[in-house]
């Protein structure tokens, strides 16, 4: 099969903690590894981590910004019009008192309130939502992070800077989802071309992981599942694999010293060649079936 | 007292946790603000006595009937959310933030803004007391609306039943939710892991309270499966002046009482964890 476009895998999960980035990181340096062009991408831009696993230089960093509205009091005549436009309760005005204000906190930066303004009063300013990094291990750039400013309310402007810096290049783009199902997740993985969900066997783990099915299928992306910390918890997670008729990727035992190397910043796969095997076995599984190849025919 | 339990990071123990203080008979009422992934009431099982519709953001869809385009609605959009596919106007669910301006600027107005209502709110009792708690409907935005809702609600229910207590069970991350979870409580617990990973979370979760000046503590989750990395995070809270409040150690049994709906402190009342959970709980009450 040629490879002529890179391959996107997210790797996701409904609920954090269940090892995302222990399966992205560690599928990542396995891959690289054995020589193939692959990238990763750490989305969870409000907790990124897949940095601190690897040896890397910072090659650039770009500054993901959006325009905020600045109000000129001496332009404005308090007639309201903005306020009223302002979806999001973001423009605090008292007429009688001729005091306008916006408050950054909740603004959207959508523009309606300069498209309200009749007076020429409205002008922008750039506010910082967070950065992209890019970065390398060896020499190209493989290792993008996104990371939003603390307290910035929505991290999807600066997940979708960062996906935006994909290198063509580069055969497999794996791509380490935000936890829950909301915006985040869904604009990770909606530039996706298959998903890995990971999840864990306890009823916490099993809630979660359906919320997340639910999401995928509404948005008709293939996927399957990786089943973390095997042998902890019960069997309702397979059942419910089953009765779905959900492809069960792997399974990865509980294992204390697992817990041990990720948490000292180590790559499993270093240790543990049947899990370097079988992570490599799933990759290519991924691919020959949803990869490239089958979306072109 | 109202307690906030967060963690930068999900998958800390923050669920078992409240659920260990909730169970101890101490005159508590519970809210599970993660609702992005709402886990709490797996153990609780309570009956809804109130269902509320959460009504969230509002999304664009286009009259194809009477659209021109006239593409001013694609210009116009911040969120690329509109573009033109097979020569009609799309709009984007996902992408669509519900702004309002495209179906303001339409010089036909064949834009018209739909609310969704597919989220709720619910209220229950459990075998110990009451709780709230949240369903975000996937891929609404969870801009702390709700979280503010179920706050609000849990208040009012622990002043009519005379509850002292309040426990917030909090969502993963340093954006909107969690300041919304943490606004104005009196107390936020940190709970975190021992490991690379969760140092870093530890700290942006850190600066985060600490830009808004909340009296907050640290809980070690499962501390003895990295000692050392344990002893870095006591040092890093020491330099920050946050005080550890207490460890856990890693305890299978905390897996077992979730897989009985129960908590550690019902599944095993003697255990260690049990007992160093209650004399936490006493720490933070007098922190």
């Amino acid at each position: 099969m040629i490879k002529s476009k890179h391959h996107i895998i997210a790797i996701a999960s409904g609920k954090g903690g269940t090892g995302k980035t222990f399966v992205a990181t560690n599928l990542f340096h396995a891959l690289k590894e054995t020589g193939e062009n692959v990238m990763l991408i750490d989305c969870d831009a409000e907790a990124p981590n897949a940095l601190a696993f690897f040896d890397s230089r910072q090659a650039d960093c770009i500054e993901v910004t959006q325009q905020v509205p600045v109000i000129d009091s001496a332009k404005c005549t308090f007639c309201g019009k903005c306020h009223e436009y302002c979806a999001y309760n973001a423009i605090f005005i008292l007429p009688s008192l001729e005091i306008i204000k916006v408050i950054e906190d909740l603004c959207h930066a959508c523009g309606a309130c300069l498209v309200a303004c009749k007076y020429d009063a409205i002008t922008q300013k750039s506010v910082t939502l967070g950065q992209v990094s890019l970065n390398s291990i060896n020499e190209n750039v493989n290792l993008i992070e996104a990371r939003t400013k603390i307290g910035v309310m929505t991290p999807v402007l600066v997940i979708k800077a960062a996906i935006r810096q994909i290198d063509h290049r580069n055969n497999i783009v794996i791509l380490d989802s935000p936890p829950g199902t909301s915006c985040p997740f869904i604009h990770t993985v909606a530039a996706a071309d298959y998903v890995v969900l990971v999840t864990e066997p306890t009823p916490f783990g099993l809630s979660d992981l359906k919320r997340s099915v639910e999401t995928l299928k509404q948005m008709n992306k293939p996927f399957g599942v990786i089943v973390n910390r095997a042998g902890i918890g019960n069997n309702e997670v397979y059942d419910y694999l089953e009765s779905e008729g959900i492809e069960l990727l792997l399974e990865i035992p509980f294992d204390k010293e697992i817990a041990r190397i990720c948490s000292n910043g180590g790559m499993v796969v270093n240790h543990n060649p049947a899990l370097k095997h079988q992570l490599l076995k799933l990759e290519q599984k991924i691919t020959d079936k949803h990869g490239i190849g089958h979306h072109q025919r | 007292m109202e307690l906030a339990i967060i963690s930068g990071k999900g998958g800390t123990g923050k669920s078992s946790i409240a659920a260990a203080f909730a169970t101890m008979g101490s005159n508590v009422i519970l809210a599970d603000c993660d609702v992005d992934a709402a886990n709490l009431y797996l153990l609780f099982n309570p009956p809804h006595d109130e269902e509320e519709v959460f009504t969230g953001s509002y999304k664009a869809v286009v009259d194809q009937e009477n659209c021109t385009l006239c593409r001013q609605c694609i210009d116009y959009c911040r969120f690329d959310a509109i573009a033109m596919v097979n020569n009609q106007i799309n709009i984007s669910e996902a992408s669509c933030d519900g702004c309002f301006l495209c179906s303001r600027i339409c010089p036909e107005q064949a834009i018209e803004m739909i609310q969704h209502d597919k989220s709720r709110m619910y209220t229950g009792s459990f075998r110990d007391g009451r709780m709230v708690y949240g369903w975000l409907a996937p891929g609404e935005e969870n801009s702390g609306k709700l979280v503010n809702l179920i706050r609000e609600k849990v208040k009012k229910l622990a002043q009519q039943n005379g509850l002292s207590h309040i426990i917030i069970d909090g969502p993963p991350g340093t954006g909107c939710p969690v300041i919304s979870t943490i606004t104005g409580t009196d107390k936020v617990l940190i709970v975190t892991e021992p490991g690379i990973s969760g140092l870093s979370d530890l700290k942006r979760t850190v600066e985060l309270v600490q830009g808004f000046k909340y009296p907050a503590m640290v809980l070690i989750n499962k501390y003895d499966l990295n000692p050392e990395m344990t002893s870095r995070i006591e040092v890093f809270c020491d330099t920050v002046w946050i005080p550890v409040v207490g460890k856990l150690a890693f305890d299978p049994q905390m897996t077992e009482a979730m897989l009985n709906c129960k908590s550690i402190v019902e599944w095993k009342p003697k255990s260690e964890t049990s007992k160093a959970l209650n004399r936490i709980w006493k720490t933070i009450l007098n922190f």
